[in-house]
């Protein structure tokens, strides 16, 4: 923004703005090519090269392999189907609880001055705590073969990131911002719902989007330590105890595509939102 | 509560303001400010970095408490006059809400006052028209200049007819260019609208085109070392700038700002008032 460029943008600028819809979606089809081609080589040649260095299957299975090992158990066998959607709504479960207390605390925090004293150096704390282990202890207080304690698993390690995230953006307002809002005597309620909220939403989105890979990590992490036996964290265990390691890739497969279809559904809802924040500042993080 | 024509709309008497920063430490950041500005004067503050301007504005403004004196705006106190909406603020920087189109932006303080929509929309309408900027409704900031930006924070301000406009170095972010075009833009726009105005600024040709008064203040502590009434002729255009008065005029208040310098200021001010006295500092 460049004072220098004058005053008035010439027809040029108002052209580019015309032909922006058009155009951001031809360079989302080109972003997309180059990626599109790693991701080729990387499979064509790891499936040539096990071939050619010999290696066994049961150290890494080829993609072929795993592709088989995916129809193959499929709804039969393994059952990779119902086992998918299963661990899937855990870890939705766990993504909604976790985001809703993680906003709760921090619409505290941000509003009790006290309460974001007492809470963001815990937060902070928490952050470097691996809570993962403490799924175990999840399974004993929520039930080991109900979906609640892997739900319960997902949403703390969700909780955290929302609500340092949302925190940040409610209370980081431009000061001369809140000034603004104090020369027109605006309300605290005002101030909230004018600039606090729109301020925290692009901080929410990045932890929503941080939050759709942690919740599939606490599902998984916490079936490993038993319960259900149709969820993909009891076949990836299950399955690895069995030397059977081409159905273990296909479970892993099948999860992190899981993970990134929910990462890019969160996307897209943020583009949705706050169209201002993705096209002034670009799909980072 | 009615403002009659002869009562000043801002009256300042012994305002002082000290900033403590703990252990004992403090700083006195304004001393025995007496001022009165009339019904549509065009008064602006300037002296060096450090001379407690911007928080004089912001005590008339009631951002900022003073520590003693008195501040009235319209006879009321700062506060009842804050509530009352009687300021319009402009900062340095836009401050231009990006997740609000332009119309968006001019709306907000009306939004806060109650107003209905269809009075909100025409009266944008109307504010990007004075700014004319009246084709940029639907566009959001970030496609806007920086001197477009600022005509938005104009509009904004002016969008509730406060009594009084407060600019806190609007232009001190724009390239001299674009300065004097936003100087000439406020002008046309303070003769239509005779709100009254108070400026502060860095830059002495700026203080001298716009103001009907000029108001020199130095640094450490903040005082108001000279008033200056500038009677060039109205309406004012680029040929003011050009007219021998504007330039005794300029020289007046720079000697101004010079004359604290040697009256024996402290050092560390000593050059930079000279700097000041050299022309524009940004």
């Amino acid at each position: 923004m460049s004072a220098a460029a004058g005053d008035v943008p010439g027809p040029a600028d108002a052209a580019a703005r015309r032909g922006r819809g058009s155009g951001r979606a031809r360079r989302a089809a080109g972003d997309l090519i180059a990626p599109a081609v790693v991701f080729v080589v990387v499979i064509v040649g790891w499936e040539l090269a096990l071939g050619a260095l010999g290696i066994q299957t049961f150290i890494l299975p080829r993609p072929s392999d795993i592709a088989a090992a995916v129809g193959e158990n499929w709804t039969t066998g393994f059952g990779i189907l119902p086992s998918a959607r299963a661990t899937l709504l855990e870890a939705f479960g766990g993504f909604v609880i976790g985001t809703v207390a993680g906003v709760l605390v921090a619409f505290a925090s941000a509003r009790w001055l006290s309460a974001q004293h007492a809470l963001l150096p815990l937060a902070v704390a928490a952050g470097a705590v691996p809570i993962i282990a403490f799924a175990p202890l999840m399974n004993n207080w929520f039930g080991v073969l109900s979906p609640l304690s892997k739900m319960m698993m997902a949403a703390v390690l969700v909780f955290f990131p929302v609500m340092a995230n949302v925190t940040k953006g409610l209370t980081q307002v431009e000061p001369s911002a809140l000034e603004l809002m104090r020369s027109y005597a605006a309300t605290d309620a005002a101030i909230l719902r004018k600039l606090r909220i729109p301020n925290a939403l692009p901080y929410f989105f990045t932890a929503l989007k941080l939050a759709t890979t942690l919740a599939l990590i606490g599902a998984i992490v916490g079936e490993y330590f038993g319960g259900a036996s149709l969820v993909l964290g009891r076949i990836i265990v299950q399955s690895a105890s069995a030397l059977k390691f081409d159905v273990t890739w296909a479970a892993i497969t099948v999860a992190a595509v899981a993970g990134i279809v929910f990462y890019l559904l969160v996307a897209a809802v943020e583009r949705l939102v706050i169209p201002w924040h993705t096209s002034v500042h670009g799909e980072v993080s | 509560m009615t403002a009659s024509p002869d009562q000043p709309v801002v009256s300042l008497s012994g305002v002082g303001k000290t900033f403590s920063r703990g252990d004992n430490e403090t700083t006195v950041a304004l001393e025995s400010i007496s001022l009165d500005i009339a019904q549509g004067e065009f008064v602006s503050l300037i002296g060096p970095s450090g001379c407690g301007k911007s928080t004089l504005l912001r005590v008339i403004g009631d951002l900022i408490q003073p520590t003693a004196g008195d501040v009235r705006v319209n006879g009321k106190p700062a506060a009842r006059a804050r509530l009352d909406r009687d300021y319009g603020m402009v900062f340095q920087a836009p401050v231009l809400f990006e997740w609000r189109d332009i119309a968006g932006n001019v709306e907000l303080p009306l939004e806060i006052l109650g107003r209905p929509a269809a009075e909100r929309k025409a009266r944008a309408r109307e504010m990007l028209d004075l700014v004319d900027l009246g084709g940029f409704a639907g566009h959001s900031p970030s496609q806007l200049s920086g001197g477009m930006q600022q005509r938005v924070a104009i509009a904004r301000a002016l969008a509730f007819e406060p009594a009084l406009l407060l600019m806190d170095e609007p232009f001190g972010a724009l390239d001299e260019m674009t300065r004097e075009r936003m100087n000439a833009e406020v002008l046309r726009i303070w003769e239509r609208t005779r709100t009254t105005i108070v400026f502060v600024t860095h830059s002495i040709p700026e203080a001298v085109f716009l103001s009907s008064r000029v108001v020199v203040m130095s640094a450490r502590p903040g005082r108001i070392t000279k008033v200056i009434d500038i009677d060039l002729p109205r309406p004012r255009s680029e040929d003011t700038r050009e007219s021998p008065r504007y330039f005794e005029l300029v020289t007046e208040v720079r000697e101004t700002l010079r004359q604290r310098d040697d009256g024996g200021g402290p050092s560390g001010v000593a050059s930079m008032t000279r700097t000041m006295a050299e022309g524009v500092v940004g």
